[in-house]
C-alpha cells in the first residue's frame, strides 16, 4: 500500500520548486545571521541544540513542499510543528515563552486534525495516500464530498497560515522564538499552508464551486483588515510583525482565492494570472518579513526591549539596521519600486481584470474587495511610518536606546542579503512573473505556452486587457534621475546656509524626548475610528495622600481582543468545565479502573461479535 | 524631449493654479487679495532664505524633499499631457500613480517624526490616518472609471466623449479624494498654523528655505495632477496626434478645464468650515460610498 521508493515519494514539479526556493531563500540568511545573534544570548551547549533544531526546522519543511503522499506529508507536517515548537519556547527562562508555546501547539494540532480527516476522506475513496491517485479519483468524487474535504483543508491549512479568526496563536508564539527562527516561522512556515491550500484544493481536489473561491475571498479580506488594524495597536515590534504576517496572508490568499474563483468560472488565463499575483506575493513577504524580524531582532539585542516607546533615535546608533529596516518597511507599505509595490499592484490588476472580464453584479464585489486591499495597504504604510518612526527617528526615549550597538557582522550580512533580494524582485519584476507563470500554470494544470505574460502590456492570447502597464525599473529611472535633478536645483540656485539648530519648541524650554510623539499617540485615531471593533478601555488609578492632592496618577488604555475574548475564552472555559467533569470518574480506586477496563473489554468483544 | 517638455510644463503651471485658487478665494471674501503669480514669489524667496535642520533629525530629514519631489514628477510622467502611452514611455497606470504618491507621504510622514517635535508627530499620525482612509475611495473610483474604459490607463480614459451617470459619480467621488489629498477645507486648511487644525502644515513645520521651496513645489504639482484627473473623468475628450501644433491648443483647452476646477474649489473653500479630524473619516466613507455607487452605475451601463 505504501510504496516507500524516492520516485513514489518525492514531487519536483514548478510548484514544489518554487517553495523550496521560498524557503532558502530566507532560511540562509537567517543561518548566517544566528551565528553572531545567538552568542553571547545562550550557553555553547544551547547554540548547538538552537543550530541543529534550525536545521531540522528547514529540512521538514523542505521535505513539507516536496513528497507526494499524505501519509508522508503529514508526518514531516508533524515533525514541522514540533521542532518549531521546541524553537517557541527556547528562551525557557520567560514564563511567556512557555504561555505562547502552549497556544501555539494547541492550535497546530487542531489544523493537523483537520487535514488528518481530509486525507482520511479522501483515502476512503482513492484507496491510497498518493498524490496522483487521490488526484484521478477527485474527479469522481461526489461534490458534497468534496465541499467537506475543502473545508477541512481550509480549517486545517488555515489554522496554520493564521486566518482570522484562527491566527490566535502567531502574535504569541513568532515574537516569543529567537528573532532568526521568528523570521523563518513567519516568513516561511506559515507559507507551507498556503502550499496546502494550493497542493490539495487547488491541484488534488480541483476547484468547480464558485463559492469556495468567494469563502477564501471573504476570509482574506477580513484577515487584512483585522491583521493590520491589530498591528496598528501594537507597540511590540516582533508582535507587530506578527500581526502583519496575518494581513500578508490575507492579500497572498486574495490571489490564491481570486484563482480559485475564475477556474471555477473556466477562466484560465485571469487564474493564471491571479495565481501569479498571490505567489509574487507569496515570496515577497517571505523576503521582506524575514528581514524586518531579523532587524527587529538586531534591535531587541541591541537594545533589550521589543517595547518601541522606549526606543527612538536608532537610526544614529545603528545606521545600517535602519537602513534595512526602511528597505523592508517601505516593501511591505507597497511603495514603489520594491517588491511588495509590484505584488499588490499585480493583485489589484488581477481584481480589475477580472472584472473587466466578468459580467453582472459579481463585479462589484470583487470591486470592493480591491477597496478594501487598497484599505489595508494605506493602514500598513500608517503602521510602518508608526514602526520605523517611533523606534529609529528623533531622540532615544530610554536609556535603553541610549546605549544600543550597532548589530554584529554576521547579523548584518544577513540582513543585508533580504535587503538586495527586495530590491531586485522589485526591479526585475518582469522576468519573475515569467517564471511565476511556469509555477502558476502547472500547479493550476492550465497550458500556458499561448499565454503571454509581459509586465508591459499584458496582452493575452484572448485580448483580456488593452494597454496596461507598469515598468518598475523605469520607475525607479525616473525616481533617481528627479532626485538628482531635485538636488542639483538645490545646489546651484541656493544661496542660503544651512543651519543645525534646535527644534522649534514654542519658545518655552528645551524640548527633550518626552514631547516627542508616541506610538500611543500615532495610533490614537486609528483606535477612535476603529472602535466599534478595537473597543478600547481604559484603566485609570489615583494614589491619594489626601483627597485635594494626588500623589501618583496611573494611566492604560487597552484594547479588547474580540476573537480571543468572544470565541476562543468561552470555548476553553467550555473545554476545562468537560475536564472537571469527567475528573467525577477518576476518583483515584485502582478496583474501580479494574472495572473500566472489564466493561470495556466487555463491550468490545460485544462490538465485534455484532459487525 | 516630450518628458521634459511635460515636466517643465507642470513645474511651471503648478503655482499658478494655486495662485489661482487663493485669488478666488479672496475675491469671494471681497478682499482684493494675493496677486496670482504670489506662488512664485514664495517660491523665489524661499529659495534665497537659510535652512534651518533640527538637532535631532536624520538623513530621512534631508532626503525627504528630494523623495517627495521626485515622486511627485514621476506622478507627472504618467499623465497624459505630452507624453502619452502610445509615445512608448510606459511606466505604469492609474494604480500605480496611487502608490507612487505614497511613497513621497510615507518619508514626509517620517520626517516629521524625524524633526522629535510633537507637532510633526501630531501631523504626520493625521496625514496617514487620512490617507489610509482615502485609499479605498480612490481605488472605488479608478474601478468605476476602468470599468467603462476597460482599461486601468490613464491615457486609455480620453477615449469616450459621451459623460455618463458613472463619471459624473466618479468624478464627485474623486473631487472629495482630492479635497482630502491636496489638504483644503473641510478636511485641512492650507492658511493656518492652528495646532489644532493643521495636518499637512504640521509635518512640514520643521522645514524652511530651499528644502521647504521643494515641498511646496511638489505639493503644488500633486494638485495640479488630481485636478487633471477630475477633468479628464467628467469632460474627456480625445487625445491629440503626437505633433506640437495639435498639442498645444489642447493644452491650453485642458489648462482651461483645471481653472473651472480651481473655481468649484475655492466656493467649496469658502462657504464650508473645517470639520474635525474624526468626522473626515465620515467625509471619505461618503466618497466611497460615492464610488460604489458610480461603479454600479458603470457596471449597469449607465
Amino acid at each position: 500500500m505504501l510504496n516507500l521508493q524516492p520516485k513514489h515519494l518525492f514531487l519536483l514539479d514548478p510548484l514544489s520548486l518554487f517553495f523550496l526556493v521560498v524557503i532558502f531563500i530566507v532560511s540562509l540568511p537567517s543561518l548566517i545571521y544566528s551565528f553572531s545573534y545567538l552568542k553571547g544570548e545562550y550557553s555553547a551547549a544551547k547554540i548547538m541544540l538552537a543550530q541543529v533544531l534550525l536545521l531540522a526546522f528547514v529540512l521538514s519543511m523542505a521535505l513539507v513542499v516536496s513528497v507526494s503522499n499524505c501519509l508522508v506529508f503529514i508526518i514531516f507536517w508533524e515533525i514541522m510543528s514540533l521542532v518549531s515548537y521546541f524553537l517557541v519556547v527556547f528562551d525557557t527562562k520567560h514564563a511567556k515563552s512557555i504561555q505562547a508555546g502552549l497556544v501555539y501547539i494547541v492550535m497546530t494540532h487542531i489544523g493537523t486534525a483537520f487535514i488528518i480527516a481530509a486525507f482520511m476522506i479522501l483515502r476512503n475513496y482513492a484507496h491510497s495516500f498518493d498524490f496522483f491517485t487521490i488526484k484521478n479519483a477527485c474527479q469522481v468524487l461526489p461534490l458534497q464530498t468534496k465541499n467537506i474535504v475543502f473545508l477541512l483543508f481550509l480549517i486545517g491549512f488555515g489554522t496554520k497560515a493564521g486566518i482570522v479568526p484562527l491566527h490566535i496563536w502567531l502574535p504569541y508564539a513568532h515574537p516569543q522564538a529567537p528573532s532568526h527562527i521568528s523570521s523563518i516561522m513567519s516568513g516561511v512556515m506559515i507559507k507551507t499552508a498556503i502550499y496546502g491550500i494550493i497542493r490539495f484544493v487547488m491541484f488534488i481536489l480541483g476547484v468547480n464551486s464558485s463559492w469556495w473561491g468567494v469563502l477564501v475571498l471573504i476570509l482574506a479580506v477580513i484577515s487584512c483588515l483585522v491583521g493590520v488594524i491589530y498591528a496598528l495597536m501594537e507597540h511590540d515590534i516582533k508582535r507587530l510583525l506578527a500581526y502583519h504576517s496575518v494581513e500578508n496572508i490575507g492579500i497572498i490568499l486574495l490571489g490564491v482565492g481570486l484563482a480559485m474563483f475564475f477556474t471555477s468560472l473556466n477562466l484560465p488565463y485571469l487564474a493564471v494570472f491571479s495565481l501569479i499575483a498571490g505567489l509574487y506575493h507569496l515570496i515577497n513577504h517571505a523576503i521582506f518579513k524575514g528581514l524586518l524580524f531579523l532587524c527587529a531582532g538586531s534591535v531587541y539585542k541591541a537594545t533589550g526591549t521589543r517595547d518601541i516607546e522606549k526606543l527612538g533615535g536608532l537610526i544614529k546608533k545603528m545606521p545600517q539596521t535602519a537602513v534595512y529596516f526602511l528597505l523592508g518597511a517601505m516593501a511591505i507599505s507597497a511603495l514603489p519600486p520594491l517588491n511588495g509595490f509590484v505584488s499588490e499592484w499585480l493583485t489589484l490588476q488581477a481584481f480589475f481584470l477580472g472584472a473587466f472580464n466578468l459580467i453582472g453584479g459579481s463585479r462589484l464585489f470583487l470591486g470592493i474587495c480591491a477597496a478594501m486591499l487598497a484599505l489595508t495597504s494605506g493602514l500598513a504604510a500608517a503602521c510602518f511610518v508608526k514602526a520605523f518612526g517611533v523606534t529609529f527617528l528623533a531622540q532615544a526615549r530610554s536609556h535603553y536606546a541610549q546605549n544600543a550597538k550597532e548589530a554584529a557582522l554576521s547579523m548584518r550580512i544577513g540582513m543585508l542579503i533580504l535587503a538586495v533580494l527586495i530590491v531586485i524582485f522589485g526591479l526585475a519584476a518582469g522576468l519573475i512573473i515569467k517564471l511565476l507563470a511556469k509555477v502558476s500554470g502547472s500547479a493550476l494544470g492550465i497550458d500556458i505556452s499561448r499565454m503571454s505574460f509581459s509586465l508591459n502590456n499584458f496582452t493575452l492570447t484572448p485580448q483580456i486587457a488593452k494597454n496596461i502597464y507598469l515598468s518598475t525599473p523605469s520607475l525607479a529611472l525616473w525616481l533617481i534621475l528627479f532626485g538628482i535633478a531635485g538636488f542639483a536645483i538645490y545646489r546651484i540656485f541656493g544661496r542660503g546656509k544651512s543651519v543645525i539648530y534646535k527644534t522649534w519648541d514654542c519658545g518655552y524650554y528645551r524640548l527633550d524626548s518626552r514631547n516627542e510623539y508616541t506610538a500611543t499617540a500615532f495610533s490614537k485615531p486609528f483606535r477612535i475610528a476603529f472602535s466599534f471593533f478595537l473597543m478600547p478601555y481604559r484603566k485609570t488609578q489615583k494614589i491619594r495622600e489626601s483627597f485635594y492632592h494626588v500623589k501618583s496618577f496611573t494611566y492604560e488604555t487597552h484594547t479588547t481582543k474580540v476573537f480571543k475574548k468572544y470565541i476562543y475564552d468561552p470555548a476553553l472555559a467550555i473545554v476545562f468545565k468537560a475536564a472537571k467533569s469527567m475528573r467525577r470518574i477518576q476518583p483515584g480506586s485502582i478496583h474501580l479502573y479494574l472495572g473500566y477496563i472489564f466493561i470495556t473489554l466487555l463491550l468490545l468483544i460485544i462490538f465485534m461479535g455484532q459487525f | 524631449m516630450m518628458a521634459i517638455l511635460q515636466i517643465i510644463f507642470f513645474i511651471v503651471s503648478a503655482p499658478l493654479l494655486s495662485g489661482l485658487i487663493t485669488k478666488i478665494k479672496n475675491n469671494l471674501r471681497m478682499r482684493k487679495g494675493q496677486s496670482v503669480f504670489q506662488p512664485y514669489y514664495n517660491l523665489a524667496k524661499l529659495f534665497s532664505k537659510d535652512e534651518v535642520i533640527p538637532e535631532a533629525a536624520s538623513w530621512i530629514f534631508r532626503v525627504t524633499p528630494f523623495v517627495v519631489l521626485s515622486s511627485t514628477l514621476a506622478a507627472a510622467m504618467l499623465i497624459p499631457v505630452f507624453i502619452f502611452a502610445a509615445a512608448g514611455c510606459h511606466i505604469g497606470d492609474f494604480l500605480a500613480l496611487v502608490f507612487i504618491f505614497a511613497l513621497g507621504r510615507f518619508f514626509l510622514a517620517l520626517s516629521a517624526l524625524d524633526t522629535a517635535s510633537s507637532f510633526g508627530g501630531m501631523g504626520a499620525s493625521r496625514e496617514m490616518f487620512i490617507s489610509s482612509l482615502v485609499e479605498p475611495a480612490l481605488c472605488m473610483v479608478i474601478f468605476a472609471v476602468s470599468l467603462q474604459f476597460g482599461s486601468t490607463d490613464i491615457s486609455a480614459f480620453s477615449g469616450r466623449h459621451a459623460i455618463t451617470i458613472s463619471s459624473v459619480v466618479a468624478a464627485l467621488a474623486l473631487f472629495l479624494v482630492t479635497i482630502a489629498e491636496t489638504s483644503r477645507i473641510p478636511v485641512d486648511n492650507q492658511e493656518t498654523h492652528l495646532e489644532l487644525t493643521m495636518v499637512h502644515e504640521a509635518m512640514v513645520l520643521e522645514y524652511s528655505g530651499r528644502p521647504l521651496a521643494l515641498i511646496e513645489m511638489a505639493s503644488y504639482i500633486k494638485q495640479m495632477i488630481f485636478f487633471f484627473l477630475i477633468a479628464q473623468i467628467i469632460f474627456p475628450i480625445g487625445l491629440p496626434a503626437v505633433n506640437i501644433t495639435q498639442i498645444l491648443p489642447w493644452v491650453l483647452w485642458y489648462l482651461a478645464r483645471l481653472g473651472v476646477i480651481a473655481v468649484i474649489v475655492a466656493l467649496v473653500e469658502v462657504t464650508v468650515a473645517k470639520m474635525r479630524l474624526f468626522r473626515v473619516a465620515d467625509f471619505l466613507g461618503f466618497a466611497f460610498v460615492l464610488g460604489v455607487i458610480a461603479s454600479v452605475c458603470a457596471i449597469l451601463g449607465v
